[in-house]
């Protein structure tokens, strides 16, 4: 196999990636998300073999701007581009430029003079990537726009859930945590409804958000319900800063009725997945027991991003 | 050359021109109980005739004569509007009082009470002044200042209210900012009845509301954006009720949002306690679903809320629960907009919009013309103390002229912004002409 070819031969006849910019999970149809799965799953053999480098994307620029800090995701973006032989440039700002003086569309403005391909930016304020997007020429991938969304999350989840379950199709699906500020939570709730998974949240009410239906998942505020006969698990990363604004009272109450340990496991059918798309608080969320289980998948997660990544930039570059 | 032969020629008739004969308009001023098609004669800066056939055959022919005609057109009282911010002093930028008073007389307003969160705040006699003399070196619709409740707006001390009395103020309120203190505001109401001021609050419980940015919802949840809740509103709104009552002072709601807020003013106003409502005309006509692709032109604080908000306060509106209408016209520059919406500052304009924005309610049939004449004419007038502009002979010449069917394009506003999601939009219903203080102050050309 000449290891400088990819075998995309499921994407064949190559039809226009329909998509310009991702933005939001609702961007894409189940048949557009699909897509990218699928050419994932090319993207994924590459980054196994050892050359994990192909020619795909030679001569592009990828810009990462990063307004907010981040280590995984930054980096997943940074080798998926490399490993599709792009130009990469990652760019830290502050996301409170403007008391710095400089304006997002500046900063924005003066990135696209350098004539990026594409430009991935990840920014504390909800909607931001949207407002970059609608301003630019490039193409743009939201990497998180505050508690908005963060769609590249959920396209590695479904394709991690589809490496281990097959079919999301009438998979039951239980988030668990922070659900009210969580941008990984928003993108699957969408994304693997599309994909014909049944959703369900589970959370203390202080950190769900009022009308939670209109996120097109079932509500639990105990988390067993959500467990029980689950086949998939993810939990979501509670910040120490909620409890300075009256989210919570303590970490340990919150652990006690809310985290995953391996007993409340147990609830979810015998070969559920449990999934984090962290950093996680081992010990808050998780109990380390879990998340070094058998049944955890959380860093076939973060191998799954690269290729995902990949498969994005690749489609949205024109395929 | 023969244009401009013309054009002196014109202007030297127009010099001898004094007398405005409106013809065969329907005039509807509802505090009058007068609703019917009459002639209006406005001489010397005051309507001199009024009724079926004012307009003599002699008036008609005579040089000083400027005849319109008003068949299909509409006049009514000039508009009083209880809230709007013309940012002079400080942030001339967005607006200033003449282009402010401009856009006022463009939207068939010849009243506009105006917010004091300036820069510096309106919480002392000489700004006060200040902005009173600048609106009468400016002309045209009047300008009466609200002053702050409290010093800064801080919330803590009262300001010189008598001073502020004195110097023109109608009212007092801390708008933008909720008075949250129970002590100070049942100071406040206490001490503004002292001397017949209205206090007029911006109910906003804030540490309810940290870091909101909309209502709370299905659209906040969707868009991850930290929600301000319906409830924030009404538990300063059933406090302060309390308050009034207690106090028997004079207490005005500011742009009033939510069913529970209305529903808690209609069983106030039921046991008799003083109180007063008024409600935008974008709460009227927008939903928070309006923010959906995080439009920044739709954040104004309180938030657009929901349908049934929008439905409860176009019944109360209807029903008089909510007594009047208040543009909330707050300008602000792409600065202020073209950013993040969290960075966002909330605010839309609306002096230039009524007229074609709400008539759409009244062709619905959700809003009988009659109260929405009143909403924006003698209700006011009766939250504030001003002398209510009136069709009736003798009176002041203080009258809006409506074209009710004719197309206009929401664009082109005499405002320095034009902050506003019904931009660009077409609407039937323009003003035609506005006289303030007895003279014309708009008049748009070809009338």
């Amino acid at each position: 196999m000449n290891p400088d070819a990819v075998n995309l031969a499921d994407d064949a006849p190559r039809e226009p990636f329909a998509v310009r910019s991702l933005l939001s999970a609702d961007d894409l149809t189940a048949g557009d998300a699909t897509r990218i799965l699928d050419a994932a799953e090319s993207f994924f053999e590459v980054s196994r073999r050892p050359i994990r480098k192909v020619p795909a994307l030679r001569g592009k620029t990828l810009l990462n701007v990063f307004f907010e800090a981040s280590t995984r995701t930054r980096t997943s973006f940074e080798l998926a581009g490399k490993r599709l032989s792009m130009d990469v440039v990652n760019l830290s700002a502050s996301s409170s430029s403007t008391t710095k003086g400089e304006t997002l569309l500046d900063t924005i403005k003066s990135l696209e003079a350098m004539q990026p391909d594409l430009v991935v930016i990840r920014h504390a304020a909800a909607g931001a990537a949207a407002y970059v997007a609608a301003r630019s020429t490039p193409a743009v991938i939201n990497a998180g726009d505050g508690t908005h969304e963060h769609p590249t999350q959920a396209l590695l989840d479904a394709f991690t859930i589809r490496r281990h379950k097959r079919d999301l199709r009438g998979l039951k699906v239980a988030i668990c945590g922070d659900i009210l500020h969580s941008r990984v939570a928003r993108s699957n709730a969408i994304l693997l409804g599309k994909l014909g998974a049944d959703v369900h949240f589970a959370g203390p009410r202080t950190l769900i958000p009022s009308a939670p239906e209109s996120l097109g998942a079932k509500v639990h505020y105990r988390i067993e319900p959500a467990l029980e006969d689950a086949d998939v698990v993810m939990m979501l990363r509670i910040q120490r800063e909620r409890l300075s604004g009256v989210f919570l009272p303590t970490l340990r109450e919150y652990s006690r009725t809310f985290g995953l340990n391996e007993r409340r496991l147990a609830l979810a059918k015998p070969g559920a997945i449990v999934m984090h798309p962290g950093p996680m608080n081992r010990g808050v969320e998780i109990a380390p027991e879990v998340a070094d289980g058998p049944q955890s998948v959380i860093l076939d997660q973060v191998e799954a991003g690269v290729a995902v990544r990949m498969a994005v930039l690749w489609l949205l570059c024109g395929g | 050359m023969a244009s401009t032969i013309t054009a002196s020629g014109s202007m030297g008739s127009a010099a001898t021109r004094d007398v405005l004969v409106l013809t065969e308009v329907r005039a509807i001023d509802p505090a009058e109980g007068l609703d019917g098609v009459v002639d209006v004669v406005i001489e010397g800066g005051r309507i001199t005739r009024l009724g079926p056939g004012a307009a003599t055959d002699e008036l008609l022919r005579s040089e000083r004569s400027d005849r319109i005609d008003g068949r299909g057109a509409w006049v009514v009282p000039a508009f009083v509007d209880l809230h709007a911010h013309l940012r002079e002093p400080g942030e001339e930028y967005k607006e200033d009082i003449k282009t402010g008073l401009t856009a006022a007389a463009r939207g068939g307003f010849g009243h506009v009470c105006v917010m004091p969160n300036t820069k510096p705040v309106n919480d002392r006699r000489s700004i006060t002044e200040a902005m009173v003399a600048r609106a009468r070196e400016v002309g045209g619709p009047r300008l009466h200042p609200i002053g702050a409740i409290t010093m800064g707006q801080n919330g803590g001390e009262l300001t010189e209210m008598a001073d502020l009395r004195d110097a023109g103020a109608v009212g007092v309120s801390d708008d933008g900012k909720c008075v949250m203190s129970a002590a100070v505001l049942r100071r406040a109401l206490e001490y503004a009845r002292t001397f017949d001021l209205p206090v007029i609050q911006h109910a906003e419980d804030h540490t309810l509301t940290e870091g909101a940015q909309m209502h709370e919802g299905a659209i906040s949840a969707r868009l991850g954006l930290r929600g301000w809740p319906r409830v924030a509103e009404d538990v300063i709104v059933a406090r302060d009720l309390l308050l009034a009552e207690a106090t028997g002072a004079r207490y005005h709601v500011a742009h009033i949002s939510t069913r529970g807020a209305v529903r808690l003013v209609r069983d106030a106003k039921d046991r008799g306690i003083s109180v007063t409502a008024e409600v935008t005309p974008h709460h009227l006509m927008l939903t928070h679903e309006a923010v959906l692709g995080y439009d920044t032109a739709c954040k104004v604080n309180p938030p657009l809320r929901e349908q049934e908000d929008v439905d409860a306060l176009r019944a109360a509106l209807a029903d008089g629960t909510i007594d009047c209408i208040a543009t909330d016209h707050a300008p602000h520059s792409s600065l202020e907009k073209d950013c993040e919406f969290a960075e966002a500052k909330p605010g839309m304009i609306g002096l230039e919009l009524v007229v074609p924005v709400l008539l759409r309610l009244v062709r619905q049939g959700a809003l009988p013309l009659a109260r929405l004449v009143d909403a924006l004419t003698a209700a006011p007038c009766r939250v504030v103390s001003i002398e209510r502009p009136r069709l009736k002979e003798g009176a002041s010449a203080e009258l809006t002229l409506i074209q009710p069917e004719r197309p206009v394009t929401l664009d082109g506003f005499a405002s320095k912004s034009k902050n506003t999601p019904f931009l660009g939009k077409q609407e039937l219903g323009a003003v035609a002409l506005t006289f303030a203080g007895g003279r014309i102050a708009h008049r748009l050309s070809g009338v």
